[in-house]
């Protein structure tokens, strides 16, 4: 089968952001960038698949400026098969990522698709459910484990209360959770190898899909800030704080 | 036009988030005006269409029960919102997982952008959210035709249970896509508070060691009324299960009180906590970062403190 996982581009999990002065959004000049946390477990979920004889191909996709090469090369490193960038430098919403993403899916024909669950950037938690819904396929969100039986796919999910298991038709989407697995590292032979797989560029004019949004930014602020508590040095101090001054208990 | 809100329910009760989202909903009733509706998707849930319509605020419950519905099966209950909510101005629902899970395939059904997580209602097309696990605040606003919109339930207090006296209108409405099945659950079982509506919340930390030293927290959770939470490292380490797990990806918390025990403070679990009033950090680590949150702190071996303080309660 056919695997097509979708791969984003975004800071660095570890960078503490800044709001830029303007209020315009946060400042991401000369930021370190990384693939967002949650894609590399897709990737590295793919790759299982294909190891256990399972997956045959597995293509990887991402979608923003030129940079997101970058992220697509990582991937390739990390054991997947070729990659397409769909380049725009136009600020994508999770609509429009799954639209592109269904038009790169009627073109590849994937059996399963695995995305993150969400990205740490926008923490949307949309785009995988939004793909499912244009393309009429069946979804699985925050997964835990995925087990392909056949023409279908049982996955356990992440819920509120502990875990449910489903069961979906293929071709399916899956998106993932951080318990899926634990992602491997890239090593040089294979990042050297990952130069020479194929990147092919796209645009979103050629795959027929408008980019627009109907959501705007007004505003990025930072967040309010809380003021600085005092130490205390013992749990009877701390019990007496709790008790008469913060009144919590 | 009128305003959506999805109901949270396990089909027997009605889910506290729903108070919370009617509030939300309030506030843009407030603003953009407009009757506010509950639709109670599920399986043999007609008594919590009955706790519901006695909700404040509401103006009619609709009450969708087929067993299709039963397990929330987003393929399912997707195509029915949709139906429904390209008539109303806003759907709202909570940001929990099934909120989540649904609410972007309703979106994309009626071709619109979402909106997540929204934890202030500034009018009835501007709404503020955060961005980067809580460290920018973004306030974005809406064109689209249906406002599709997730709730962080912490960002609003609930309306009252009581005080209303809504309509039940049962729909004849069944969507079954046949494209997926449930084929079970394990859910945790706890008699301690939920911990996403808790007023005191006790986490515990990679600090803890072992699963077997939450022992101490749960003693201490006892003594304070409180729901137990844990950082992503004691999830990891199998201490606890994922459902614990307060942060960017688990859980948002914001209790009265919340102690934290035995966290160093990454980015991503401040993110689900921040925003609680009162905040105490155990630790022996004095660097740690979430003494820069921490309203008091004390730096200390949490095995010592921890007893003592459950004694000194």
């Amino acid at each position: 089968m056919k695997i097509l996982v979708a791969v984003k581009r975004v800071i660095d999990y570890n960078v503490k952001v800044r709001v830029k002065p303007d209020h315009s959004d946060v400042d991401l000049t000369n930021v370190k960038m990384a693939i967002n946390p949650f894609c590399e477990i897709a990737v590295e979920e793919a790759v299982r698949l294909k190891e256990k004889g399972v997956a045959s191909e597995i293509v990887a996709v991402s979608l923003g400026p030129k940079a997101c090469q970058e992220q697509l090369r990582t991937a390739l490193a990390l054991g997947a098969d070729r990659s397409i960038l769909v380049e725009t430098d136009e600020p994508l919403s999770s609509l429009s990522v799954a639209k592109l993403l269904k038009a790169i899916a009627d073109e590849e024909k994937p059996d399963l698709v695995i995305l993150g669950k969400q990205a740490i950037d926008s923490d949307n938690n949309q785009t995988g459910q939004m793909l499912a819904a244009l393309s009429g396929m069946p979804q699985a969100t925050f997964a835990s484990e995925v087990n392909v039986e056949g023409d279908k796919v049982t996955v356990t999910r992440e819920v509120d209360g502990g875990l449910q298991t489903l069961a979906l038709s293929l071709p399916a989407v899956v998106t993932t959770d951080l318990r899926l697995n634990e992602p491997r590292y890239a090593a040089l032979p294979n990042i050297m190898k990952a130069k020479r797989k194929p990147l092919d560029v796209k645009t979103p004019e050629a795959l027929g899909v408008s980019v627009s949004s109907t959501i705007t930014t007004v505003k990025v602020e930072p967040p309010a800030q809380r003021s600085a508590g005092i130490k205390v040095s013992s749990v009877d101090e701390l019990v007496e704080k709790l008790k008469n001054e913060a009144k919590v208990i | 036009m009128a305003i959506l809100v999805v109901a949270d329910h396990d089909n027997a009760a009605l889910g506290a988030a729903t108070l919370n989202t009617l509030a939300a909903a309030g506030a843009i009733a407030a603003d953009a005006g407009g009757e506010i509706h509950l639709l109670v998707a599920g399986s043999g849930c007609g008594g919590v269409a009955e706790t519901a319509a006695a909700v404040a605020g509401v103006d009619k419950v609709l009450l969708a029960d087929n067993g299709c519905y039963e397990n929330q099966l987003a393929e399912n209950v997707s195509l029915l919102v949709a139906e429904l909510g390209k008539n109303y101005s806003h759907i709202l629902i909570s940001a929990g997982t099934t909120g989540k899970n649904v609410m972007p395939r309703v979106a994309a059904l009626l071709d619109v952008d979402q909106i997540s997580d929204i934890m202030r209602v500034e009018s009835g097309d501007t709404f503020v959210r955060p961005i980067y696990a809580g460290n920018a605040i973004a306030t974005v606003q809406s064109t689209a035709a249906v406002k599709v919109i997730t709730v962080r339930t912490t960002g609003f207090d609930p309306v009252a249970a009581k005080g209303g006296s809504a309509s039940v209108e049962a729909l004849d409405i069944i969507h079954d896509a046949g494209i997926s099945s449930f084929v079970s659950e394990e859910l945790a079982e706890s008699d301690r508070p939920e911990l996403a509506a808790a007023e005191v919340v006790v986490s515990g930390g990679r600090g803890m060691g072992n699963g077997e030293n939450f022992e101490i927290l749960y003693k201490l959770a006892d003594k304070l009324g409180a729901a137990v939470g844990a950082s992503r490292a004691a999830v990891d380490a199998g201490f606890v299960p994922n459902d614990m797990q307060v942060g960017q990806t688990g859980k948002i918390v914001a209790p009265n009180l919340y102690v934290a025990i035995g966290i160093s403070g990454a980015i991503q679990h401040l993110a689900g906590m921040k925003d609680s009033k009162v905040i105490v950090a155990i630790n022996k680590d004095e660097d740690a970062p979430i003494f820069q949150v921490a309203d008091y702190g004390l730096v200390a071996d949490l095995f010592e403190v921890v007893p003592e303080l459950e004694q000194k309660l």
